[in-house]
């Protein structure tokens, strides 16, 4: 008997589970929505999406209960910059996809054209509460970086679920050494680059040619120069957030998300009016570059009060292929210098699903995906780690290759 | 070559190499000057002050409930319960915590200060696969802003060393972030040894391999150590000989002292090593030309090595969670440091990073929090010993600083809540009694370089 029992068990457990209907009881639910955090709260998963939440919601027939047991129970956490599945190993001469050498291509790269969902990194991350990432290439041969996308870490073949969200382009210290050392030429490179792409195909195909940008990138920029997608804009410095400002003023059609910020809060207001949200460090307070001189540890703090939109990820030039998992630390030292809790934990989940279009996401209310994390403790503490992790309703394995590892050597269990 | 005899000069100096062999890291200084870069560090003026009824992480192991800890004359008097408070200053410790200052045992800081431009990356000599003979405290900028935010995350005590991409990379030192000091020999830890930097592994293989020339694999770097080794005993024993009368000594050769140093154990050797099969390796080389390994640095695999660590009695030099950035980083696990606490052998959390520097406990409760769900009994007191007294032990300073025994260097943090947590911070750092940083408190930037730079400046 209890072979047979193991038999169906493993057999269910082989089965996709997506329409699998979950009644997760008793939960400190973080809805990120109108209803708040719910004490002892239930959430119920229907068909990949969130059927109901708020306290003792009645089990339906044949819905697998999982008990939280009061502990915390939010939306996945959403990694609003990251170059997971990009590489297996990003160094050592391995093969990165985040990195396009040459100018061949710059504009047109694509991410989600080079995301492989079987990395290693992509459990290493999802057993951490991470569910979704935005995912962006670093093309060197432009002030563009290339074409941005939205996946999931479910290791699925379809995990990319948003292409080309976003053009990435450096306006900053970064921006002014590709275009001979100087923003003075940068800009007038960025506003050649966008003419160029306006005016794809007629230019090209009358042989004029593109000022600054090849046929190629031209094609891929021109929807993001008509308003379509928005700019990922990395910049830091008060200076050039004005810039940019004063920018969007004069090409109301353009949207932009600003990546970096160090210096925002200098400029909180400005932003906030201008309606330009801000991916943002909170462990950004270092003068290690000349554009971030004012950084400082409660950026996300002074952003929230004066009503900018934000989220919060790592640097740019901080982003990794093996680290996103960090975004619940980065949040919990936001909290730890002024940002509330509920908006901190906002910042790495309703936050990113917002500014990037993803407006399923981040939220455990009715109708919204089901990424839903039960974790064994405050998921900004760094002490905790999920229990159990649900993306679209489906509960993802909690194994890594790092926890294979862990097993294989751990001492409590080791022969030796 | 580098053993030819050239002068009387170089005899005499090498006469006195010997002769102050026995002093610490000295080894070239001359019998009748002064030592060349000596420490000229004193501390901050104190006055005796007593935290009272805190939670105590001692450094040693220990978590005390409701207890005091006494400065003064800025060494640590008395850690217990209802202490006289005669003559002190009184802090309320009710609800905070009270740990020894963290101790980084390997940090760039000043060496790749902010900014980061070419000018300002200092830290490695990356001219020759061994450059034994440069010493990282001439490349520590002190002004250097990364300092005042190292302090500000409970960062007492840090051992700055250059950068891996040689063979030996040259000689570390162990500073106190002494805010607004204006030379690097203010920072200087009183009587702490130099280390020598060694790194294993690919990135001395690939600067080098890159320009065609040795060491281009790891065989190429084992190599190299053996050979300068063989080279460097060989001096060590003219050196030797002289002193005693036989024979001439050999001219002064600044790389060769480094690594007579480290042979004499003048000098302590950290060594950069990601993977088990290299530590191994260069457990080997150490037997080979009988010297002592203080500590393995970055140390991803030291899990797969516990045992081999204990038994040789080398710290490992850990991250919490870094991993996957090269190949030699790619068997990373959280538990490595716990792992490696749990087979008895030394433990140490380092940062690598001037952002990582301002938060080690919180990369030591990740390590914490996840050795224990592996199954490990963790204690909070244990954890500590990661942050300080275990690093001061690489560094062997574990005599001055590291705990919070009586008799010792009063380096001590007072933070707001639990430090193995994420919004624990640090409210009080004294480093020697002084009360070095306060959060809050509103002062000018102690560093030249960010005086009327806009950072302070209200945000309204």
């Amino acid at each position: 008997m209890r072979t047979l029992a193991a038999l169906l068990l493993a057999a269910a457990l082989a089965t996709p589970a997506a329409a699998e209907t979950i009644l997760i009881n008793n939960g400190r639910v973080v809805t990120n929505g109108a209803g708040g955090i719910i004490e002892n709260g239930d959430v119920l998963i229907v068909d990949g999406r969130i059927s109901a939440v708020g306290a003792n919601i009645a089990t339906p027939r044949g819905a697998r209960v999982v008990e939280a047991n009061g502990n915390f129970v939010t939306p996945g956490a959403f990694a609003a910059m990251s170059e997971v599945g990009l590489s297996e190993i990003s160094g050592s001469g391995a093969p990165n996809d985040a990195d396009v050498e040459g100018d061949l291509i710059s504009a047109a790269a694509d991410a989600g054209r080079a995301f492989n969902p079987s990395v290693t990194a992509i459990p290493v991350t999802r057993i951490e509460g991470v569910t979704r990432a935005a995912i962006a290439p670093s093309a060197g041969g432009s002030i563009f970086d290339g074409r941005g996308a939205l996946v999931s870490m479910n290791g699925a073949a379809d995990s990319v679920f948003r292409d080309r969200a976003f053009m990435v382009v450096e306006l900053g210290e970064a921006g002014a050494g590709r275009t001979g050392g100087s923003r003075a030429a940068l800009w007038p490179a960025f506003e050649a680059a966008l003419r160029d792409a306006r005016e794809y195909p007629n230019r090209y195909r009358s042989g004029q040619g593109g000022a600054v940008l090849n046929e190629i990138d031209a094609e891929a920029l021109q929807p993001f120069a008509r308003g379509q997608g928005f700019f990922l804009v990395h910049i830091e410095s008060a200076a050039d957030i004005r810039r940019l400002i004063r920018f969007k003023r004069a090409n109301t059609s353009l949207r932009f998300v600003i990546h970096g910020g160090a210096e925002a809060w200098q400029v909180a207001d400005e932003l906030a009016d201008a309606n330009i949200p801000v991916i943002v460090d909170p462990l950004s307070n270092l003068p290690d570059r000349f554009e971030r001189l004012s950084a400082r540890l409660d950026n996300a703090a002074l952003l929230h009060q004066a009503g900018v939109r934000f989220a919060i990820a790592s640097a740019p030039g901080s982003i990794d292929a093996h680290q996103a998992r960090l975004v619940l630390q980065l949040a919990g030292n936001a909290v730890a210098n002024g940002l509330p809790w509920d908006a901190a934990f906002a910042a790495i989940s309703r936050g990113p699903a917002e500014i990037f279009g993803a407006t399923n996401l981040g939220r455990i209310e009715r109708n919204y995906l089901a990424d839903v994390v039960i974790w064994d403790g405050d998921p900004l503490q760094v002490t905790s780690a999920p229990t159990a992790v649900f993306i679209e309703g489906e509960e993802q394995s909690l194994t890594s290759r790092q926890t294979q590892l862990r097993d294989r050597y751990n001492p409590r269990t080791r022969r030796r | 070559m580098r053993h030819r005899m050239r002068s009387a000069i170089a005899l005499v100096a090498m006469l006195s190499l010997a002769a102050c062999a026995t002093t610490g890291a000295d080894t070239e200084a001359e019998a009748d000057g002064p030592v060349p870069f000596a420490s000229t560090y004193t501390p901050r003026p104190s006055t005796a002050t007593l935290i009272r009824n805190a939670t105590v992480l001692d450094g040693n192991g220990a978590e005390l409930a409701n207890s005091d800890v006494l400065m003064r004359d800025g060494r640590i008097a008395a850690v217990g319960q209802n202490l006289n408070t005669e003559g002190a200053t009184v802090i309320d410790g009710a609800g905070r915590f009270v740990t020894p200052g963290i101790i980084d045992a390997h940090s760039h800081l000043g060496v790749y200060p902010s900014p980061s431009i070419t000018a300002t990356s200092d830290g490695n000599e990356l001219t020759q696969p061994n450059t034994a003979e440069v010493w990282a405290e001439h490349s520590v900028w002190p002004q250097d802003p990364g300092f005042l935010r190292a302090v500000a995350g409970g960062i007492t005590t840090l051992h700055v060393l250059p950068g891996s991409g040689n063979l030996f990379g040259g000689r570390g030192v162990t500073l106190r972030p002494v805010l607004g000091a204006t030379t690097v020999q203010e920072m200087k830890f009183p009587d702490a040894p130099q280390s020598l930097k060694m790194a294993c592994g690919e990135n001395p293989a690939r600067v080098y391999g890159s320009r065609n020339s040795s060491p281009a694999t790891g065989m190429g770097n084992v190599a190299g150590y053996r050979q300068a080794f063989a080279n460097a005993t060989r001096y060590a024993q003219r050196v030797e000989a002289a002193a005693n009368g036989e024979g001439e000594p050999p001219d002064r050769d600044l790389e060769m002292e480094t690594l007579a140093g480290v042979i004499n154990g003048d000098i302590i050797l950290q060594w950069h090593c990601y993977r088990a099969d290299e530590m191994a390796n260069a457990i080997q080389v150490a037997h080979e030309f009988d010297f002592e390994i203080a500590a393995f640095h970055h140390a991803v695999e030291s899990y797969k090595i516990a045992d081999l660590l204990r038994e040789e009695g080398i710290c490992s030099a850990m991250w919490a969670d870094w991993w996957g950035f090269k190949i030699e980083a790619y068997d990373g696990i959280r538990e490595n440091i716990a792992f490696v606490d749990a087979a008895g052998a030394c433990a140490i959390v380092h940062s690598d990073s001037e952002v990582g520097i301002q938060r080690l406990n919180q990369e030591a409760a990740k390590a914490m929090a996840d050795g224990r769900r592996a199954g490990l009994e963790i204690t909070r007191g244990q954890v500590w010993t990661w942050l300080s007294r275990n690093p001061a032990r690489a560094l062997h300073i574990d005599d001055e600083t590291g705990t919070l025994e009586a008799g010792r260097r009063a380096d001590v943090v007072i933070w707001s809540a639990d430090p193995l947590s994420s919004y624990a911070v640090a409210e009080r750092v004294f480093i020697d009694g002084a009360l070095m940083y306060e959060r809050g408190a509103t002062r000018d930037p102690p560093s030249d370089f960010e005086l009327g730079q806009t950072y302070l400046r209200s945000a309204r």
